[in-house]
């Protein structure tokens, strides 16, 4: 195929002019392919967000990346590096051999709301008080998204699921958790930040701070964590638009966005 | 170059990890096993290793899963309760195809127990212990010195399997101190970890240590696969020790603690004038089906003796020839039930009289 050609996504070949600029491309870091994500799930830009972030350190070849159980898990057909995959919640604990082990690699988990702040908390939290040189995106869709839908540790008050069919209530349930928050109150943390992309204004500043969670960790600075707020059309019963309007209506008066901590602050 | 030592059971395991080139350990304190990370908190950092006394078991077994899946030779310790906790780790590891090794220092169960030698977790080690259908390699040691070479032979087996291999001694073995020859790894060759995740360079396929298969027949040929693997493992790995097993018409079968004591016991037998032998399993998973069918084919009279109400027994009977009889004498674990030579005598005393 001679250069200036390109295949659309059904195979034929589209001619661009030599005048046309491409101006947005896949990162390096992910591959071809379709995605499983439901229709309107924000996976998909956050799993671009952190390939953005490795494009820009140039650390592809250099990453391990660890799956968790759930959405997340198929980490390894979308991102064109080395993955472990962890027990439910273990990430953390996995990720920390993996670093230990090999230093000189950069080191991330993806971790959904039910994963890291349910069965896995007392790996994130030790993990993270340990200042262990890993980063970890923690997606909060609130609620369980591969199972179908269930309460999530981070499920709103009042928010009906399949395990909480009269909603969430805070009584015998408790409130859901702010994990950015949390694990900002610890000294192995180095920068903790809540973010979203349900705007094109979050995106860019999540992928801002995506990027310095990342660059910590290149600098070798210690521990950093992001918590992505997301999307899940399917198990919250609406339509992309409608969830997305939701994730600014509703979860980020809880969970506000912004940074938490940062040690180059301190 | 070899040293002639006197040292703790735990504390053997933990040179020979260090001598078989283990740099990485994940560990949480239960006794009767803290000799080992203690050791190793001590040892490991200035060798350039690491040492986590992690947050938890379920913490300590997947910071192993994530160690041995970039490649490294690397280690956990810990004893009943502590080793349930961390089934759920052997099983990913078994499910993704890691080694790594695993020390048992079994004590006195169920639940919170009592700290004193047992035998009762032989069904957990050698049934794979957690979800899902598969083995690990168990190996149990009767002395110091073999705590320390089949330390060394864990990690090698689980390398070149590629399963997790456990090291199955109790607190007696643990504890006790005897005399260690320490000697260098042996040059065991040992295939390359070109499935290992160390970071994609160009040109280099992706490597994924994982346990998901949901394709229409992969977990499936997964099994097989692994089927076939525990087969070969059966065939080539089994190992034992035969004791005055030749001319014997009575044999007696224990592992670990118990067969140092029945070994005893057969030597009061053999003064009495009575054709006593041992046969000591070494290694637990595989089973050495293929001595007790051989022995089996002259000698019909089998006595089985564990600290527990009887487990390896099973493996006895399902071993033996079909016209063997296999009698079981077992006390359960905790404080006052370890038996003593003469105790044992009797036992086989009585059975040889019977056969």
């Amino acid at each position: 195929m001679d250069s200036g050609t390109v295949l659309t996504r059904a195979g034929t070949p589209l001619r661009m002019r030599n005048s046309m600029k491409q101006v947005f491309t896949r990162p390096e870091s992910l591959k071809d392919v379709q995605t499983h994500f439901c229709p309107g799930c924000h996976h998909g830009s956050i799993h671009r967000l952190v390939a953005e972030a490795m494009d820009e350190f140039d650390i592809r070849s250099k990453t391990i990346g660890v799956a968790s159980v759930g959405c997340s898990v198929f980490l390894y057909g979308y991102f064109d590096i080395d993955v472990i995959e962890a027990p439910h919640g273990r990430a953390p604990a996995v990720a920390t051999g993996a670093k230990r082990s090999r230093d000189d690699r950069i080191v991330f988990t993806y971790q959904g709301d039910g994963d890291l702040a349910a069965i896995g908390t007392s790996e994130i939290i030790h993990a993270a008080n340990r200042g262990e040189d890993i980063t970890v995106i923690f997606v909060n869709n609130t609620t369980y998204g591969m199972t179908g839908g269930q309460m999530a540790p981070t499920t709103m008050v009042g928010q009906k699921t399949s395990t909480s069919p009269y909603g969430r209530n805070q009584a015998k349930d408790g409130y859901p958790i702010r994990m950015a928050e949390l694990l900002a109150q610890l000294e192995g943390v180095a920068f903790s930040a809540r973010v979203a992309v349900n705007s094109p204004k979050n995106v860019m500043q999540a992928k801002k701070m995506i990027k310095t969670a990342f660059r910590y960790q290149v600098e070798g600075r210690g521990f950093s964590f992001i918590e992505a707020l997301a999307a899940c059309p399917t198990n919250w019963g609406m339509k992309p638009l409608a969830a997305n309007e939701r994730v600014g209506s509703e979860m980020i008066p809880y969970f506000p966005l912004g940074v938490y901590r940062n040690t180059a602050n301190l | 170059m070899s040293e002639k030592l006197f040292v703790k059971g735990n504390e053997a395991v933990a040179m020979a990890a260090i001598e078989a080139g283990c740099r990485y350990y994940f560990g949480y304190p239960i006794t009767p096993q803290s000799d080992i990370p203690e050791y190793l908190s001590r040892e490991l950092p200035p060798l350039g290793g690491e040492f986590i006394q992690a947050e938890s078991e379920i913490g300590a077994i997947n910071m192993l899963l994530g160690a041995s899946a970039t490649g490294v030779r690397a280690m956990t310790s810990s004893s009943g309760p502590g080793i349930s906790l961390k089934q759920e780790g052997i099983s990913y590891m078994a499910g993704s195809e890691l080694p790594g090794v695993i020390v048992d220092i079994m004590r006195a169960g169920p639940g919170l127990g009592g700290i004193d030698a047992s035998q009762a977790d032989y069904f957990q080690a050698t049934r794979g212990g957690g979800h899902g259908g598969y083995r690990i390699i168990v190996l149990a040691p009767a002395s110091v010195q073999e705590m320390y070479d089949l330390t060394m032979l864990a990690f090698d087996l689980s390398d070149i399997y590629r399963i997790p291999a456990m090291v199955l001694a109790d607190s007696v073995i643990g504890q006790m101190k005897e005399s260690l020859t320490a000697h260098p790894r042996p040059q065991t060759v040992l295939p390359a970890k070109d499935w290992a995740v160390r970071g994609r360079e160009a040109g280099e396929p992706q490597n994924v240590v994982k346990s998901l298969y949901l394709g229409d027949g992969e977990m499936e040929a997964f099994h097989w696969k692994m089927h076939a693997r525990y087969q070969e493992l059966a065939e080539k790995e089994s190992r034992w020790e035969e004791v005055q097993t030749e001319d014997a018409t009575l044999v007696v079968t224990a592992f670990g603690s118990t067969a140092r004591i029945a070994k005893t016991a057969i030597s009061m037998a053999r003064e009495a004038g009575m054709k006593v032998g041992l046969l000591r399993p070494i290694t637990l998973f595989p089973f050495p089906k293929q001595a007790y069918e051989a022995i089996s084919g002259n000698c019909k009279n089998f006595l089985t003796i564990e600290l527990s109400t009887g487990q390896m027994v099973e493996d006895v009977r399902l071993s033996v020839a079909r016209d063997a009889e296999v009698s079981f004498y077992g006390r359960p674990p905790g404080a006052g039930s370890l038996p003593t030579p003469e105790e044992l005598f009797e036992q086989i005393k009585k059975r040889y009289l019977n056969s």
